[in-house]
């Protein structure tokens, strides 16, 4: 009795611990005026709540366990002198939050939001408005960065940073953020075991995601719209990549999905659409590409003859000017399996494959590789018959660059 | 002015070569398109039939109508007739009815399935494509009394500019490949009326691909709407010059 009554008393005790964690209010007609004199009223685990209004306070640094929750969406402005807001420490809280006009500095990298060294922080439901970087995350641990808008009006590359932007990190989840403007969407260096997902990352200036070194990272469905250079992911092994839609990347460098020495990864049901090159591999190996849409591309995927052992199945080539292009003759990679919007054979036996193999290797996507200002000649007569009796007989074209089993129909994806 | 053209239409719409044209050109657009479920495959197959058919006819049927036409001519010139106002009627009485056979046989398949920005383009290149060939059908005739040779002619330039321009080029930039020749190369396609015409579809149904780094330069230029007004604007100039060339030499030609 007595035993559990203690207990009781500990419970209580705990229980009296937690409410004692109070709520500071900050406004202009509150008793606060301003976030550094809360900060400085505030204990551990406290929550300050901000309410709608303008506040240059410069750089705001929170050294210890807190929430912070912006009513009406006040305005913390950094005047583009400060880093607006650098979280120091473990497990805080960011709601709700316009923190805009971060300062710009080469050297120190201010952003709007930044971590440093901290876990267990969620950044949740804020408006990144013009900063230097948005969100930045150095040595973070199971951060959590949800439903954020950033947005930056970048004119150089040089001069404007990532939107979020993670370094060494780990079990981070990026989710249902909105980035535009920025230089790369999303950037990752040595992250691992990390989560991106349902974000939209569109007209930034170089990438919309880029990662280097990152590790056992999931992507899963987010929209890559429109960037610079499309996505670049360069260095790491262990990606999923699945769902992603991968939309209008034009230009001679700009790719839907860049694979630069990737390794043992799998990419599953994205949409690759209206890229110039849907899909670039340049040293990667051991990737399954599989259920994947490319439709209306220039090159739906190009693979540089230094990767090998890459599974290329069940996919959809729709609409694309060339369905693949490589700059050898070497293939080590197989293309088993897909349905080609080109392909002409036919099916005595009625399996649903074709019974003749296909060459997804024109002639002329060769030509072209080799000589770039060949593409003018594209769809003319000599073009098309010179293309039509390579793939009777095979001359220029690496000859066991085939899929075996064309499907005769479009897989439904 | 008025009379002769009238005159001209009948006598072709008696001929029925053209009218079966007509009807080649719209079971081909109409097929094309009804076979496949997406229209860029039609359209594909409708942009050949612009590169080779359509300029193949023109210049063949026209030249020796043009050819055949002699007695007609010489008839008329006994008239008190301007010798430019017989060569203007012939050049409308033809150029109508092949922009006739074309509206009729596939620019309607084209603007029922297609009725996009590549539909619109295709059609106006269409139309204009056969303009310039009945055009240079009347070089060719000009420039001999022979009718074979006239007619040899006039295959030739199909061939050159439908085939052997194509061969040409291809040659060039492998020849020349080590250099910066983007620029040169719009220069060379302005030369032949069917590599324009076929630019300026391809800009439309392969941006994804033109917007790579060569395909960047002609997109510059003939994506824009001065480039575009450009290329249409040498397009009519390949109607034009041919006909004008034609129409000097009638004038002063002994009969």
């Amino acid at each position: 009795m007595v035993k559990s009554l203690t207990c009781y008393f500990v419970l209580l005790l705990l229980c009296i611990g937690n409410l004692d964690a109070k709520q500071i209010h900050v406004g202009k007609n509150q008793a606060i005026k301003t976030i550094k004199a809360a900060l400085v009223a505030s204990g551990p685990r406290d929550t300050i709540m901000i309410h709608s209004g303008m506040y240059h306070e410069g750089n705001i640094e929170i050294t210890q366990p807190l929430t912070i929750i912006g009513i009406d969406l006040p305005i913390i402005d950094g005047d583009r002198k400060f880093e607006v807001i650098s979280i120091k420490s473990d497990s805080v809280t960011i709601k709700g939050l316009r923190v805009q006009h971060s300062g710009y500095a080469t050297l120190d990298d201010p952003g709007g939001i930044k971590i440093y060294n901290g876990s267990h922080i969620l950044i949740e439901e804020n408006e990144l408005f013009d900063n230097f970087f948005g969100i930045y995350i150095l040595f973070g641990k199971k951060c959590h960065i949800k439903n954020n808008r950033i947005v930056a009006f970048g004119k150089t590359e040089d001069r404007i940073g990532n939107g979020i932007h993670a370094w060494k990190s780990d079990s981070l989840i990026i989710e249902g953020n909105d980035i535009s403007g920025c230089r790369d969407g999303i950037y990752f260096e040595f992250v691992t075991h990390s989560l991106v997902w349902r974000n939209i990352s569109y007209s930034n200036l170089r990438y919309g995601l880029h990662f280097m070194f990152s590790n056992n990272d999931s992507y899963i469905t987010n929209i890559f719209k429109n960037n610079g250079a499309g996505v670049a992911v360069m260095f790491t092994k262990g990606v999923k990549m699945f769902n992603n839609t991968f939309i209008e990347n034009w230009g001679d460098a700009a790719y839907g999905l860049l694979l630069k020495e990737i390794s043992d990864s799998y990419i599953f049901n994205n949409k690759f659409i209206r890229n110039t090159s849907g899909i670039y591999m340049e040293g990667t190996n051991r990737i399954t590409v599989e259920k994947n849409v490319f439709e209306s591309n220039g090159w739906a995927m190009r693979i540089q003859a230094s990767c090998m052992d890459n599974d290329v199945k069940l996919n959809n080539f729709i609409g694309n000017t060339f369905d693949i292009g490589t700059n050898g003759t070497l293939v080590l990679n197989n293309f088993d399996g897909n349905f080609w919007d080109k392909y002409e054979g036919y099916d005595l036996t009625r399996d649903g494959f074709g019974d003749v193999p296909y060459h997804p290797l024109s002639l002329f996507s060769v030509i072209v590789e080799q000589n770039p200002p060949a593409m003018l000649l594209y769809r003319s007569t000599m073009v098309s018959l010179l293309d039509k009796s390579e793939k009777v007989l095979p001359s220029l074209t690496p000859e066991n660059f085939i899929d075996n089993k064309p499907r005769m129909r479009a897989l439904p994806l | 002015m008025n009379k002769i053209v009238k005159f001209i239409l009948l006598d072709i719409l008696k001929n029925k070569i053209v009218v079966l044209y007509t009807l080649l050109l719209a079971v081909f657009s109409w097929s094309a398109f009804g076979m496949e479920d997406n229209s860029t495959k039609g359209i594909l197959t409708l942009l050949n039939l612009i590169l080779l058919t359509v300029p193949l006819i023109a210049i063949l049927f026209s030249t020796i109508y043009i050819y055949n036409s002699s007695e007609f001519i010489e008839l008329l010139l006994s008239q008190p007739i301007k010798r430019k106002k017989i060569w203007s009627s012939m050049f409308v009485g033809l150029i109508t009815s092949f922009i006739l056979a074309f509206t009729i046989g596939a620019g309607i398949p084209l603007l029922i399935y297609a009725p996009t920005n590549v539909g619109l383009m295709m059609f106006a290149i269409g139309i204009i494509i056969s303009a310039v060939f009945v055009s240079l059908a009347f070089l060719s005739s000009i420039l001999t009394r022979d009718k074979a040779k006239g007619i040899g002619i006039a295959v030739l330039l199909w061939m050159y500019f439908a085939l052997l321009f194509d061969a040409l080029v291809l040659f060039l930039t492998f020849q020349f490949g080590d250099y910066p020749i983007e620029k040169m190369m719009v220069g060379i396609t302005a030369t032949s009326p069917i590599d324009l015409a076929r630019i300026m579809v391809l800009l439309h149904l392969d941006v994804s691909a033109m917007m790579g780094y060569t395909g960047a330069i002609f997109k510059d230029f003939f994506g824009t709407p001065l480039g575009l007004s450009i290329a249409f604007a040498l397009l009519v100039l390949w109607i034009a010059i041919p006909y004008w060339i034609s129409l000097r030499l009638f004038k002063t030609r002994d009969l």
